[in-house]
């Protein structure tokens, strides 16, 4: 009587071209962008590291200094990015679900990271949190500026936009039904929340994740303030590669920027295998 | 279990969208909420399962008073009309979440809620789909999985707003037939919102026909249809002209001459009738207008007729004729009401 559709067997092909005209000139548009952008100057990168030789460039990578620089870089970024997932989640939930007043000047405030230079950010920060600043000061005598702590600090701050405005929209689009339709099986609120509500967000804050964990990265201007930038401490990449640069290193400063580059790329990639899997299970309707 | 409704009132921001209703749903029993848009069905039906409360008045659930009781306390089932699954579980994750959630005391273990998944999943006919996601479903199919999902918590009555709403006609038929078929097998109290009066008055024991965030009328499809109860409902079920009249002596008027009916107690009113209560007629006394457009419909002919006369406002009704009555366009047609109510002023 009542018929079961039958699901489309998902295969790998290349994406059909559409009807909608202009395919070839957009896409050779966007190689060529793409090309000029990114492609070409990470290709001139790696020209640059070959000069190096693979002894050379495992000298550079085996050195401990480069390898505490990378490590604080990574690590400080994964950190401040899971810190931002979490409290980047709950201020776009509080920006969706609550109104009260002044809800919109907290809405722009989250923006101000993205529009502050960051060196103003970093001299605030580091203000704030030295031993003798305002916040700082209540934690005596545990260190937070000159600390990879402080790292993490900047990188909270500067990441925080990217979670809040890539999850906010998906909460503002989920459907209130479907909450309701778990209190009426009766799902108490924190079941609701960690069994219906963040399944659904995972996608969006996968990509919080990702876009602030690059960007802590990358982060230079605020964290150079805060860091202290002791040697094997507080140091991080992006300023090695500087260092290396002022003493007229290149090959040594591509070099480090290369194995960045590869690390931040297979961890991307990564992200967006585990996005692409979730897309293939619940679909993207 | 039986359902008491006493004087609810809802207001959203000062406005009602309930007004005093009162309701007695009987155990067992599959009732309709019918309505045009906007008059309170699911706002009602939000009330019954606790999504909402009420601004004031009572709800019982048998004698035990559930008005403060929360939606998790009441054990209702409720069918979304866009039947809101969870779009990251498998069908039948989706159906054993109720059981799943409960708390660990009264909790099944995993292998039981495995098996009433499985037997729930019969019950709707989506046997073999519970590794799908709700996306690979069709509609009619998701519906199924929302109906099964509420049933698995063994819910003390069934709550749907606009089941076959969003579904296309066909598929709608067979789930309607469906539904009624699955009501007599499980027995379930049975609430059902739609604004298609057909889907009403085929699928519900009781017809409870809503307008403006009241109740206009409770009674079975032939008590709203042969006995409306309301110049609303009158007009909201089936097809029906209306003509404002006057009762002076006995007979009525209607523009002033008498077209031949009689009614007791004077005074002016509303008289209502249907197209298929009409008789043509070879009298003075009658109703008369001149035939405008004639419609076949399945085995009967829908004349329109436009009565239009001096110094008086004009007026459109339709009355049902024979197949073969001679009936010509432009033509004079005279015509009197078999059946008719006239509601007063
Ligand atoms: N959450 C709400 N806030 C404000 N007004 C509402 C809300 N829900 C319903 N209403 C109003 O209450 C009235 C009845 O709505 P509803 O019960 O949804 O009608 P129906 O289901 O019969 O179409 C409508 O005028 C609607 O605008
Ligand atoms: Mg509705």
């Amino acid at each position: 009587m009542i018929h079961n559709a039958t699901a489309s067997p998902a295969k790998w092909r290349l994406k059909q071209p559409s009807i909608i005209p202009g395919f070839g000139l957009t896409l050779g548009f966007s190689l060529a962008y793409l090309s000029l952008i990114i492609l070409i100057p990470v290709a001139g990168l790696l020209w640059r590291t070959a000069g190096l030789g693979w002894s050379g460039f495992f000298a550079v990578l085996t050195d401990r200094r480069t390898l505490d620089a990378l490590y604080i870089s990574f690590g400080t970024a994964f950190l401040a990015a899971l810190v931002n997932v979490v409290f980047g989640t709950v201020v776009a939930w509080v920006l969706t679900r609550y109104n009260f007043p002044g809800r919109r000047l907290i809405d722009a405030i989250v923006d101000l990271p993205f529009a502050l230079p960051t060196a103003v950010a970093g001299i605030a920060l580091a203000a704030l949190y030295a031993p003798n600043g305002w916040v700082g000061s209540l934690f005596m005598p545990f260190r937070i500026a000159f600390t990879p702590l402080g790292i993490v600090v900047a990188l909270v701050f500067i990441g925080l936009p990217f979670v809040v405005r890539t999850v906010q929209p998906v909460m503002e689009e989920l459907d209130r039904e479907v909450e309701e339709a778990a209190a009426t099986l009766g799902a108490n609120r924190f079941q609701t929340i960690s069994q219906v509500i963040l399944p659904g967000l995972t996608p969006a804050i996968l990509t919080g994740f990702a876009l602030a964990f690059a960007r802590g990265v990358g982060e230079y201007g605020s964290v150079i303030f805060i860091a202290g930038n002791i040697p094997y401490v507080s140091e991080i990449a992006p300023l090695l590669i500087v260092i290396r640069l002022e003493e007229f290193n290149y090959a040594g400063a591509t070099a480090i920027a290369t194995i960045m580059l590869i690390i931040s790329f297979v961890m991307l990639f990564i992200i967006n295998l585990i996005q692409a899997w979730n897309r293939r299970r619940y679909g993207n309707v | 279990m039986e359902v008491t409704i006493n004087n609810i009132r809802k207001e959203f921001d000062r406005f009602p969208a309930l007004n005093d209703v009162s309701l007695n749903i009987a155990s067992g029993e599959l009732i309709a909420l019918l309505g045009p848009s906007g008059s309170g069905k699911t706002t009602l039906l939000r009330l019954i399962a606790g999504l909402d409360f009420p601004t004031s008045g009572k709800i019982f659930f048998g004698d035990q008073d559930a008005s403060h009781h929360s939606v998790q306390e009441r054990n209702v089932g409720f069918v979304f009309q866009h039947y809101a699954l969870f779009r990251h579980m498998t069908v039948a994750e989706n159906i054993g979440f109720g059981l799943k959630v409960r708390p660990a005391a009264s909790r099944p273990p995993k292998t039981e809620i495995r098996r009433r998944v499985s037997e729930l999943l019969d019950m709707v006919q989506l046997g073999g789909l519970e590794k799908r996601y709700p996306n690979q479903l069709s509609g009619g199919q998701r519906q199924r999985v929302a109906l099964a999902r509420a049933m698995a918590i063994e819910p003390r009555i069934l709550l749907l707003d606009e089941p076959f709403g969003a579904l296309d006609a066909k598929v709608r038929k067979e789930l309607r037939r469906w539904l009624r078929e699955f009501h007599d097998r499980t027995g379930h109290t049975t609430v059902f919102v739609t604004h298609d009066q057909e889907e009403a008055l085929e699928l519900a024991d009781r017809v409870v026909v809503m307008s403006q965030g009241k109740i206009e009328q409770v009674g079975s499809a032939d008590d709203v249809y042969d006995r409306p109860g309301s110049p609303f409902v009158f007009s909201f079920i089936g097809e029906s002209s209306q003509l404002p009249v006057e009762v002076r002596e006995g007979t009525m008027l209607f523009q002033g001459q008498p077209i031949g009916i009689a009614e007791a107690g004077d005074g002016a009113g509303e008289l209502f009738f249907r197209p298929e209560d009409v008789a043509l007629v070879d009298a003075p006394d009658a109703l008369f207008g001149k035939v405008t457009a004639c419609r076949r419909l399945a085995g009967t002919r829908i004349a329109e007729i436009d009565i239009a006369n001096e110094g008086h406002a004009p007026y459109h009704v339709e009355v049902e004729v024979p197949l073969h009555a001679p009936i010509e366009l432009g033509s004079e047609t005279r015509f009197r009401p078999t059946r008719w109510k006239v509601f007063r002023k």
